[in-house]
């Protein structure tokens, strides 16, 4: 069999050096296409009317007014009569016509009727008693999950565990299957247990199970030292720069091409078939770049739907339907926030012995979950609840390293304030307890040590409110972080060409991470030419299936499928050169564009020779990276990382300013592809910290049910004179290297904010328990300190 | 957009002719920086709009016994690196540089600057000026108001005055040159600006068919001017608050002063408070000290009333008034 494993470090050109990303030239030059740029001919504009309440029955609709207008070439009732409008800017009827203009004229003309209803928006703290415990799903309940595109997955779990409060007729399943339910959830719904529902109303506060593990009560009863305190992050949006969106068209009557903004253009196509009665090979999706996803673009959307259903009303005439900037940050994403309130028990040495918490946080109409505290460290004695609070504040999204972040604010701030109140240095505290962090224990105590060197820890770090000079207080924080990251399912065919040429195509995308990148240095690594010489063709599903871009699964998925279908083309070619050489294939070799005999460098042909021997047809091979590791033989792909982030910032006491002077990652993530690549992750994940730690926050408002900032000038992220100095680490070599190659999209955007909270925390003194960190929160908290001492 | 009729006077005379007499129905279009955006956003809908850019009289910067005139259509980034500006009016140059992006200071105009609409976000979102729900209550008393008015919101009108400019040239002590149908008119720049009490006014003191032409900024003789602005990024940002000053003094002593706030009320605030603080503290203590901006932050802000949520504005307007009063002092100091 083929050695597929990646080469030694002696024996590589490429892989692991620092490469520009191939992509740059065209992005930089604006010459890069993305979905917003594509304008089919006789395009139509498709114009989207969304509910204005936050909750609201639609009681009538009357479009006629719109079809008769000039230019208006058709209509599409997104919710009907009857269904409940769940959040301000909920999708009720869409319009596509010859110009924007024109359609959004029409939009204005349709009447729609609503009885508004009563909502939440707020995910401030449950009161004291609210919340119920989860029970069975009535139907209201069930209409309301799959309206919300409650996840399938936690859909069926909830149904496996809760069941259903009601008969489940025939008629039921068909409505449900009409409003979208997949057949996975039809079936958990057709086998879901019945229970009587315990009656009363649906509350906004669902209680999830409590957890306990060791004996927590005992631990706070020998605790030689208990910190408590109050941490969380707000709801943000994804905030996409292009927005969510499409461009479909009928080619003819059974086939729909569909450009589409998106991290999964392998998975489209099924998301649509159902819903548009054809099959999914009936279904092209094409797309060149992506202008950001971080999590919220991996469906058909419900507009993306409707841009086809317009377009086959339209003749098949190609309909875009891209969000305004309003739309993208009001319905097209939000990251759940997540607050606790936290308790932990430590001995005087700063062992950590006990947790408790009581959390809360929405995720919209389907609640959320919990996230996961404590988090890195496995506290040994623990008691946790959680409420989910259902609100109408729009669908939640994956948000780069989901639940992590949340869950890293949280828990190193609550240890952050244990070591204030040990008067420790937080480095000490989490060095002393770095065994129960689990297999990655190692790693983070190699990383600390090299972040504390890159930031001059010891040297900057004072005791909490001991570095304010002038009003303006310094401060140190640091947070550490985990992640999976095995590579996704994935389908690579490369082609070695008679005159040299060689092509690589994968229904994958490139969402500016670098996958383009990383495919070809893999390609040209293994066949030993330069990256220049790869053409690389990805974005379409004529192209073989690779895995959404989701849970920085990309980088082994791609490279592990790549390395595989290099090997083998690599293995055809030198079986038709060997005889050439007078040399066995085994004997040979791909270096410096030459295919050469091992031993006597003196024997070769260039490339262009060597793939003429190839004959008149092309050798194309089929690598394949299953996501099960055992099926990968060898696996070329890991999971679980380890970072470490570190905060220096500058606070103004007098006006509650915070300004980040430096920080530092500190990563591994297995065999690196492309180091700069991979640093440049780590600085963009660390500007992004800087932006929801201190400046983003969907802005709901209870008194109009809206959210009040859908727009780049209140919804405010981190501008160029808002970044500080940033230091990137990336671990590699031994223990490193021979891990194979592992995911990088999401572990280093985890720290930043928990180490920023931190930072401001020993700048100012006191904790402020919420992101974002803005002028008026860190007031507030200054002026309980200033009270306390007073 | 909605459709609209373009016209594009190439006189002043002509410009007013083809404005309403109600507000609404024309909207003057200069840079076009604050009302593209208001119009993409459906928050006004006019049924003209009147291009200005072609009234070559109202460009240009001119040095006259009177004082600097700058042309209304004067473009911010044209005005912050005005030799005459950088020379005399430094303050002026920088609150400019302070304000928005390069990109939108190269098409703003000065003009417009000054007739800038509120960013609430109530206005912004299409609930009005002075915006109710269905049952008559103030949205933004019941509402999330962390952004809006300290003084000055007794009435229906709780937004703050847009511009981070108009303090300074107030301290400045400018006077505006406001043309209509009848003719021209001059007024101080502080007396330009008045706060609605109908839905169906504006922010200042324009009728529907005025147009603002020109700035007059007089001499600076004795005076000493600073900007403060506290914002939360420091790249492109609205402030949270302003402050500008301007401070009579001769050797260490303080003869009169102007102190100015931006981002606290409906109109850019001149506050006679602060003056009466910064001038009884600056006699008191025979100069400017710490102690003197404090007093006079504290006497600016001293009939401050929050709303439900902006109460850490109260101390942000006493930071920027203590700030630019320290900084106007130490101005030339040496």
């Amino acid at each position: 069999m083929p050695d597929y494993n990646w080469p030694d470090a002696e024996h590589r050109a490429l892989i692991g050096k620092r490469i520009s990303r191939v992509d740059s030239p065209v992005k930089v030059s604006g010459r890069a296409k993305y979905t917003y740029d594509y304008h089919g001919a006789n395009m139509l504009f498709g114009k989207v009317l969304r509910s204005p309440y936050a909750k609201a029955k639609i009681i009538s609709i009357d479009t006629s007014a719109a079809e008769k207008m000039p230019g208006v070439k058709a209509v599409e009732i997104i919710q009907k009569v009857g269904t409940t409008a769940q959040w301000a800017g909920d999708e009720i009827v869409a319009v596509a016509a010859v110009d924007e203009s024109t359609a959004e004229d029409a939009v204005r003309l349709i009447k729609v009727s609503y009885q508004p209803m009563s909502y939440l928006v707020s995910d401030a703290e449950p009161p004291a008693g609210a919340g119920e415990a989860a029970g069975p799903m009535s139907e209201d309940d069930l209409d309301d999950a799959i309206s919300n595109q409650m996840p399938d997955a936690q859909l069926i779990q909830h149904l496996q565990e809760h069941g259903v409060s009601f008969k489940v007729d025939d008629d039921f399943l068909n409505d449900m299957k009409g409003e979208g339910a997949s057949e996975a959830v039809l079936a958990a719904i057709r086998s879901a247990p019945y229970h009587q529902a315990s009656g009363g109303g649906h509350s906004a506060y669902q209680k999830t199970a409590a957890q306990t593990s060791g004996d927590p009560d005992k631990a706070f009863a020998e605790a030689e030292v208990v910190s408590e305190g109050l941490y969380g992050a707000s709801v943000i949006a994804h905030c996409c720069l292009e927005p969510h969106g499409s461009v479909s068209e009928w080619t003819d009557k059974d086939h729909l091409f569909t450009h589409i903004s998106t991290q999964n253009v392998s998975g489209i196509a099924a998301q649509m078939a159902e819903p548009m009665g054809i099959s999914a090979a009936n279904i092209r999706i094409h797309q060149d770049n992506v202008g950001g996803g971080f999590g919220s673009k991996f469906a058909a959307d419900r507009w993306d739907m409707a841009a086809a259903r317009l377009s086959r009303k339209a003749g098949g005439k190609p309909v875009r339907i891209m969000l305004e900037r309003d739309a993208e940050l009001k319905v097209a994403g939000a990251r759940p926030s997540a607050y606790a309130r936290v308790k932990v028990a430590a001995k005087k040495d700063g062992t950590l012995t006990g947790w408790q918490s009581q959390s809360w946080g929405t995720g919209g109409p389907g609640g959320g979950g919990a996230p996961p505290i404590p988090y890195v460290f496995g506290i040994p004695n623990l008691h946790k609840e959680h409420t989910a609070i259902r609100n109408n504040i729009g669908p939640a999204r994956a948000w780069r390293a989901p639940n992590h972040p949340q869950a890293a604010v949280i828990t190193m701030g609550a240890l952050d304030d244990l070591a204030a109140k040990l008067n420790m240095d937080p480095l000490d505290l989490w060095v002393k307890n770095l065994e129960i962090t689990g297999p990655r224990r190692d790693v983070y105590r190699e990383e600390l040590a090299i972040a504390a060197d890159l930031m001059g820890w010891k040297e900057k770090w004072r005791p909490r409110g001991q570095n304010i000079s002038g009003g303006i207080a310094r401060g140190l924080g640091l947070s550490i972080h985990t992640w999976g990251g095995r590579g996704h399912e994935s389908d690579c065919d490369l082609t070695i060409h008679p005159d040299g040429s060689v092509d690589i195509k994968m229904g994958t995308q490139d969402l500016g991470t670098g996958t383009r990148t990383t495919i070809v240095i893999v390609a040209a690594e293994t066949l030993g030419i330069p990256i220049e010489a790869i053409n690389l063709y990805i974005g379409d599903t004529l192209y073989p299936p690779s895995g959404g871009s989701g849970g920085s699964t990309t980088p082994g998925g791609v490279s592990s499928s790549t390395r595989r279908a290099a090997v083998d083309a690599r293995e055809a070619l030198l079986a038709k050169v060997a005889p050439a050489l007078n040399a066995q294939p085994a004997d040979l070799e791909c270096v410096d564009s030459t295919v050469r005999v091992k031993n006597d460098p003196s024997r070769s042909l260039n490339w262009k020779q060597a793939c003429s021997k190839i004959g008149a047809m092309p050798v194309t091979a089929r690598g394949h990276n299953d996501q099960v590791a055992s099926k990968n033989h060898p696996d070329l792909t890991n999971s679980g990382v380890g970072g470490v982030g570190m905060a220096d910032v500058e606070v103004d006491t007098e006006t509650g300013i915070v300004k980040v002077k430096k920080m530092v990652a500190v990563q591994d993530c297995g065999l690196i592809i492309d180091l700069k690549t991979a640093e440049s992750s780590c600085y963009g994940a660390m500007v992004m910290g800087i932006s929801y730690a201190l400046f983003e926050e969907k802005v709901m408002d209870q008194a109009t049910g809206r959210m009040l900032n859908p727009n780049m000038e209140f919804y405010r992220l981190a501008g160029l004179n808002d970044i500080p100095e940033l230091v990137v680490h990336m671990m590699t070599g031994k223990g490193y290297d021979e891990r194979g190659v592992i995911g990088l999209g999401e572990p280093p955007v985890i720290s930043p904010g928990a180490a920023i909270a931190n930072a401001v925390a020993n700048a100012i003194g006191v904790r402020v328990s919420f992101f974002p960190l803005t002028p008026d929160k860190v007031l507030a908290a200054l002026s309980q300190t200033q009270k306390a001492g007073a | 957009m909605r459709s609209f009729e373009y016209a594009s006077p190439v006189t002043k005379e002509q410009a007013v002719g083809l404005l309403g007499t109600t507000w609404g129905q024309a909207e003057v279009l200069a840079g076009g920086t604050d009302l593209l955006a208001l119009m993409k956003d459906d928050v006004v809908h006019p049924k003209r709009v009147v291009n200005i850019k072609q009234i070559k009289e109202m460009t240009g910067v001119s040095v006259t016994p009177q004082g600097l005139r700058i042309g209304a259509l004067t473009t911010l980034g044209e005005l912050a690196d005005n030799v005459n500006v950088v020379k005399a009016y430094p303050a002026l140059a920088e609150a400019i540089n302070d304000a928005a992006s390069p990109q939108i200071r190269n098409m703003a105009t000065l003009g417009g600057n000054l007739c800038q609409r509120p960013r609430c976000w109530y206005f912004r979102g299409g609930l009005g000026l002075l915006p109710k729900n269905e049952s008559g209550k103030d949205l933004v008393a019941e509402g999330q108001n962390r952004y809006h008015a300290i003084l000055g919101n007794d009435g229906p009108a709780k937004f703050v005055s847009p511009s981070s400019i108009v303090p300074v040239l107030m301290a400045y002590g400018a006077a505006i040159r406001v043309v209509g149908a009848h003719g021209a008119r001059d007024l101080a720049l502080q007396d330009f600006y008045v706060i609605p009490k109908t839905e169906t006014q504006r922010e200042h003191d324009l009728k529907p068919n005025e147009i603002v032409a020109e700035v007059i900024l007089p001499p600076v003789h004795e005076m000493k001017v600073a900007h403060y602005e506290i914002r939360q990024k420091q790249a492109f940002d609205w402030p949270l608050a302003v402050a500008a000053v301007g401070l009579t003094m001769k050797g260490s002593q303080l003869f009169g002063s102007r102190v100015i706030l931006g981002y606290v009320a409906p109109i850019p605030w001149r506050s006679g408070d602060g003056e009466v603080a910064l001038n009884n503290a600056a006699r008191i203590h025979g100069g400017i000290s710490v102690e003197v901006a404090a007093a006079a932050a504290e006497g600016a802000l001293q009939n401050a009333k929050p709303l439900s949520h902006n109460a850490y504005k109260v101390q942000l307007a006493k930071v920027a008034v203590k700030r630019a009063i320290l900084k106007a002092a130490s101005e030339g100091a040496a």
